[in-house]
């Protein structure tokens, strides 16, 4: 009987958050999109996103950037994470990859702002080799490359998850069986790391979805994402409404790939 | 032979690629001149003129109060939060809420900062460091769970059944064999929690007002305006301090680690 009573006094702050900050916002953001700038209810909103073509290409844009983002990293990452396993030292290795992720995104962003400018260090590079500087900075190639570059660690660190527990027999057993190596990976190792693999599509994919300030920053406004848009909606334009029908589409795109990868926790991969 | 200096060689070759926009970032920090081109001779005038920038200063200041605050804050209620959910009994419910609980984890930064400034300007909640602290607390809470919650799975229930049967109260056993049990698990919640909260852009660019502002979204105004090497030299120092913070997680997980190892040498003993 007290156990019960007590169970109900540690469910008050943590239930107090759950309405508040989880279900709240939800329900919020929703009831939000179905009004128009001026306060009117609507559902004029969906009707611009569906119908004006601009949304519907932006989407798709946004889609198609998150997906290469997502494949670069992924064809990076796997690779790493497999030696990784083998390597001697691997928990030091482990934490050299970690540190990166500990280092502000905006710092980073700002770093690549300096190598890609005019007279940076890309182009500083080239000069060497006589070839006359270029437009780095700014373009789909920056962007594409800086958000990779970001969010590798994020990638590596589920599937390394992913390859350890793995089981090292299966391993040896398919090499005994006569398997070559590309077929052990193929057959045995790839199939049984797949959970690693669509927990770290799923940790990079979301998130490529809805950057913002890499679209400002090395993007310069050329790469509108479905998380620009939100932010231009809230902040600048003030329409919430749209904004928030934006969100709407997120969110549901969101609980399609996490339906699709399975369900997995994002962030904790870092740990 | 060969294979693992291919191998090597693929390993340093990443970490090249995840090292060289920071140590780029930081090498400029020592650059006597004014943009991240060509270096132009050692100077720690950067690093002076950081110190010497009260703004900045008092920016830095806020940042660690907040990030120190919300991650306390985040690391009670998510603990109180995991032990609620670890005597749950019913599935249904428990993956009811496990569920609501990822949910914070999974969303995007954009989503759950515009959610949350509607939700503060339909409470009339003013914009500034209270929503900023209430957003940092609300996003850093599910981390907490789910460093708690496997540490509250690995306890034996025969242990607090021996506690019980010895005549310990249910709070006795709670401060005596819970608590200091799952102890890691907050350690590691609460160093996540902080570290959320230190790197957190978005959800604070969206609820923060003109009063408050935390490092991100002022590097965030300060890079759109260009380079200044400053930043440089506070990326220097943040690098520092990334190191140390790393360093101290590490020897808390190893801690951890190792503390396990004795206990299960306990056991076969």
């Amino acid at each position: 009987m007290k156990k019960s009573t007590t169970n109900a006094a540690f469910y008050v702050p943590y239930g107090l958050w759950l309405a508040l900050f989880v279900v709240a916002p939800v329900l919020l953001i929703i009831y939000q999109s179905f009004f128009d700038i001026s306060g009117h209810f609507t559902l004029g909103n969906y009707a611009t996103y569906f119908q004006s073509g601009t949304y519907i290409l932006m989407t798709i844009n946004s889609v198609v950037y998150a997906f290469i983002i997502t494949a670069v990293t992924l064809l990076i990452s796997y690779p790493t994470a497999y030696l990784l396993h083998y390597a001697k030292h691997k928990q030091l290795w482990l934490l050299l990859i970690i540190l990166p992720t500990w280092i502000n995104l905006l710092l980073k962003a700002y770093a690549f702002i300096g190598i890609f400018s005019q007279d940076g260090g890309v182009n500083g590079f080239l000069g060497m080799f006589g070839i006359a500087p270029k437009q780095f900075l700014f373009t789909d190639f920056s962007f594409i490359l800086v958000a990779s570059y970001i969010e590798i660690p994020f990638m590596i660190l589920p599937i390394f998850n992913g390859i350890e527990e793995l089981d090292q027999g299966y391993v040896n057993a398919s090499r005994d069986l006569g398997a070559k190596g590309w077929q052990t990976f193929t057959r045995v190792i790839l199939p049984l790391t797949m959970n690693g693999v669509k927990a770290g599509v799923q940790a990079v994919f979301i998130p490529s979805l809805s950057l913002f300030m890499l679209t400002r920053l090395i993007g310069g406004n050329r790469v509108i994402t479905l998380g620009t848009a939100i932010e231009e909606h809230f902040l600048v334009t003030m329409n919430w409404g749209m904004g928030s029908t934006i969100g709407v589409v997120l969110i549901i795109a969101m609980f399609l790939i996490m339906f699709l990868t399975g369900e997995r926790k994002r962030k904790g991969g870092r740990a | 032979m060969k294979k693992w200096k291919w191998s090597n060689l693929y390993l340093i070759f990443v970490f090249i690629l995840l090292y060289v926009p920071i140590f780029y970032l930081v090498g400029y920090s020592f650059s006597a001149g004014d943009s991240m081109s060509n270096f132009h001779g050692f100077t720690w005038q950067h690093y002076l003129d950081l110190f010497a920038d009260t703004r900045m200063i008092q920016i830095v200041v806020d940042t660690l109060l907040l990030a120190l605050l919300s991650s306390l804050i985040a690391t009670i209620i998510g603990t109180m939060g995991a032990l609620a959910i670890h005597r749950t009994s019913r599935p249904v419910i428990k993956n009811t809420v496990l569920s609501m609980n990822n949910i914070l984890m999974v969303s995007p930064d954009v989503i759950i900062g515009a959610s949350f400034l509607i939700f503060f300007t339909a409470l009339k909640i003013p914009l500034g460091f209270l929503s900023v602290l209430m957003s940092h607390i609300a996003f850093s809470i599910p981390i907490v769970v789910l460093m708690v919650l496997p540490k509250l799975k690995e306890m034996r229930q025969s242990m607090l059944d021996a506690a019980r049967d010895l005549g310990s109260t249910t709070t006795q056993v709670l401060t005596h064999i819970i608590m200091p049990f799952i102890t890691p698990g907050i350690l590691s919640g609460f160093f996540m929690a902080f570290t959320y909260s230190l790197d957190d852009f978005a959800v604070t660019f969206f609820v923060t007002g003109n009063g408050f502002q935390t490092l991100a979204v002022e590097i965030y105004a300060r890079a759109r305006q260009g380079i200044s090497l400053e930043i440089n030299a506070l990326s220097g120092v943040m690098f520092i301090f990334a190191l140390l913070l790393v360093i101290g997680y590490y020897f808390i997980q190893q801690g951890a680690q190792t503390r396990k190892a004795k206990h299960k040498g306990g056991e076969t003993l």
